[in-house]
């Protein structure tokens, strides 16, 4: 009997089975610490952690479709919060819809910031979008198609290296200009917020967020898994050749651009999902999702967990992000140089990051042994 | 670089394939005619016409300048000649393919410069650059069959890395990684193997067994070998080709060559 393929790649991988076992304590113990104590209980996590857990999850999932392009294909992204945005501005987008009557204006069809700007028909791109799959299809098509456009152009043009960071660079701020005018019916720089319903259930409730906050687990359990899957089969094994020697790939008889096309979909596919998740649970999207700056973070989380290794990328997502919060509420103004400090230390100490350092004491540990 | 294009988008014929190698019936396995490359005004081949057989050795020699990588980078497709035709046997054109269609049809090339894939292990390394179709989606779902396995092992002994299978490429010797890269290429199943400056930087025990490997070759695939190293020219070739500026200078048998009064004022100067 041939064993499913993501049994086989896990039997090899401790630290994605350990990932992946914290990922199932958590979805028993999060939700039921938040919902079952009363308000007052010593045992009682709140709603606010909680939704910052689900946050940092969404984030560790992008972090992980950077590492599947960077770590593995040697494709440095400067421009994957274009994709996690994009995802997320869909699943906006339904959110809006949902608010129906209930908003400002109270008009039953257009969300409030078009009735502000005197218009009286809803835009053709806006259609659909009251209808669940169909958002969901557009949280996959919208960044899928984009990755796949852009994708195919710049590496059927063997654009790479650092031109290739450059340019999802000038993607990602293109978009945030774009997004920022108010003309172009995304709610310019204020973007959505003041969402109400998600699928008929209001999401202020307790239980629609701890729903959100399984099923975020869940997409993050799935994408780790279906990147292992990935980077262990053959076509896996190839990504990292091309990594290694592009030109060597290439006399191998590899078509290099489709391997490249298809690994840095997948990964927009993945940035794209998290970002849907992100909207109804943090509340808001605007076009500061696409400024430059965040998309740099992403790739500092996955150089500070260690890129290659996938859990590398989860720990750096947590490590840097929980930093952010305590730095950003304890010592505001340092939190940019806390970041940049961090990023050139473990650049220049810990060039396979935490991940590095871990394995490192391990090795350690064995030889005194 | 009108040209350039117009070749590079005629991929609307079929690929060739390993099934579809080269028709070598006439004995010839590679034809270059009359091949011209410029590089803005500097002809780094000129009128350039080589001929090899099937199961040939042949070692191309050349000072610096010469044009031998440029002749390379024509036969895999790196490069586009303004003029001229190259064929694979006698039905491959090989201007109108790209280079993993090349790869494809049986041409393996080694790099001057070692490059395997430093991150695998040498089976995997070996896994890589076997024969056959290499799309995504097969590649996703391929496990090794026994008899890929075999043919893993067979590649293996023949250029002397067994005891070496699970170390990783980056791991080993400058000689050792020579050789990985031209089990690599053997295991493409190739027709017609370029080698580039194989010994460059190689120890006397490591030339001696590559040599020994490249003679070893020969016969069941045609070798090309470019070379500076005289002394382990003498020690493989049977036929040696001079070029000089982009185009042939001397063509025979080492000695022969060696005592060409052309040759001599090529290599030692006016």
């Amino acid at each position: 009997m041939v064993k499913p393929a993501y049994l086989e790649a896990l039997r090899t991988d401790r630290g994605g089975r350990i990932f992946l076992g914290m990922l199932v304590a958590a979805a028993l113990i999060v939700p039921a610490l938040n919902l079952l104590p009363g308000e007052n209980s010593a045992l009682h996590l709140s709603s606010y952690t909680m939704t910052l857990l689900a946050k940092y999850m969404t984030y560790a999932m992008l972090a992980i479709a950077v590492d599947l392009i960077w770590g593995y294909c040697g494709i440095l992204s400067l421009g994957h919060g274009a994709f996690f945005a994009l995802g997320g501005y869909a699943m906006g987008m339904y959110l809006m819809r949902q608010i129906g009557t209930r908003g400002v204006y109270g008009n039953p069809v257009l969300p409030d910031f078009m009735v502000f700007l005197n218009w009286t028909e809803l835009p053709w791109f806006w259609h659909g979008f009251n209808s669940f799959p169909f958002a969901l299809l557009m949280m996959l098509l919208v960044p899928g198609l984009l990755a796949l456009v852009f994708g195919f152009l710049a590496f059927r043009s063997r654009v790479s290296g650092v031109y290739l960071s450059i340019i999802t660079q000038a993607l990602t701020y293109a978009l945030m200009l774009a997004f920022f005018r108010n003309d172009m019916g995304f709610g310019g720089n204020n973007g959505f917020t003041d969402f109400k319903d998600i699928v008929g259930f209001s999401l202020q409730s307790p239980y629609v967020r701890a729903a959100l906050f399984l099923i975020t687990v869940a997409a993050l359990g799935a994408s780790y898994i279906i990147c292992r899957v990935v980077t262990a089969s053959r076509a896996g094994r190839v990504i990292q050749a091309i990594r290694d020697s592009e030109n060597r790939a290439r006399f191998m008889g590899y078509k290099v651009e489709s391997y490249k096309l298809w690994v840095f979909v997948l990964s927009a596919l993945l940035a794209g999902v998290a970002g849907a998740l992100y909207v109804p649970q943090i509340g808001i999207i605007n076009p500061g999702e696409f400024s430059p700056s965040n998309s740099i973070e992403i790739v500092i989380w996955v150089a500070i967990g260690g890129r290659g290794t996938l859990y590398g990328a989860v720990i750096g997502a947590f490590l840097v992000n929980y930093a952010k919060t305590y730095f950003t509420a304890a010592l505001p103004s340092m939190w940019l140089y806390a970041l940049g400090a961090l990023f050139v230390g473990v650049t220049l100490f810990l060039p396979q990051g935490v991940v590095g350092l871990l394995a490192m004491r391990r090795v350690g540990r064995s030889k005194e042994a | 670089m009108l040209s350039r294009l117009s070749s590079r988008s005629r991929s609307d014929k079929p690929p060739p394939t390993g099934s579809l190698g080269p028709n070598d019936s006439k004995g010839v396995i590679l034809y270059l005619e009359d091949i011209t490359v410029s590089f803005d005004g500097f002809r780094a081949l000129n009128a350039l016409t080589l001929y090899i057989d099937v199961g040939e050795l042949r070692c191309i020699i050349g000072p610096n300048g010469a044009g031998k990588t440029t002749m390379m980078d024509v036969i895999t497709g790196k490069t586009r000649p303004d003029k001229g035709s190259a064929w694979f046997g006698q039905n491959i054109d090989l201007l109108s393919y790209t280079e993993p269609e090349i790869a494809q049809s049986g041409i393996g090339r080694k790099f001057q410069k070692p490059t395997v894939f430093e991150n695998l292990n040498v089976f995997e390394n070996l896994e890589l650059a076997m024969a056959g179709p290499k799309t995504v989606w097969k590649w996703l779902r391929a496990r090794i069959s026994p008899a890929q396995r075999e043919r893993i092992d067979s590649v293996l002994e023949t250029v002397g890395l067994v005891e070496r299978r699970f170390a990783r490429a980056g791991a080993l010797s400058h000689g050792q990684k020579q050789w990985l890269e031209i089990g690599m290429l053997l295991m493409q199943e190739p027709q017609l193997l370029l080698v580039d400056e194989p010994v460059a930087g190689m120890t006397p025990q490591e030339v001696e067994r590559t040599a020994e490997l490249l003679v070893s070759l020969a016969g069941r695939h045609s070798v090309i070998v470019v070379e500076h190293d005289m002394a382990f020219v003498r020690s493989i070739a049977r036929k040696v080709t001079v070029l000089h500026e982009g185009s042939v200078l001397a063509e025979g048998p080492i000695d022969a060559v060696q005592a060409n009064p052309k040759v001599i004022e090529v290599y030692l100067g006016e």
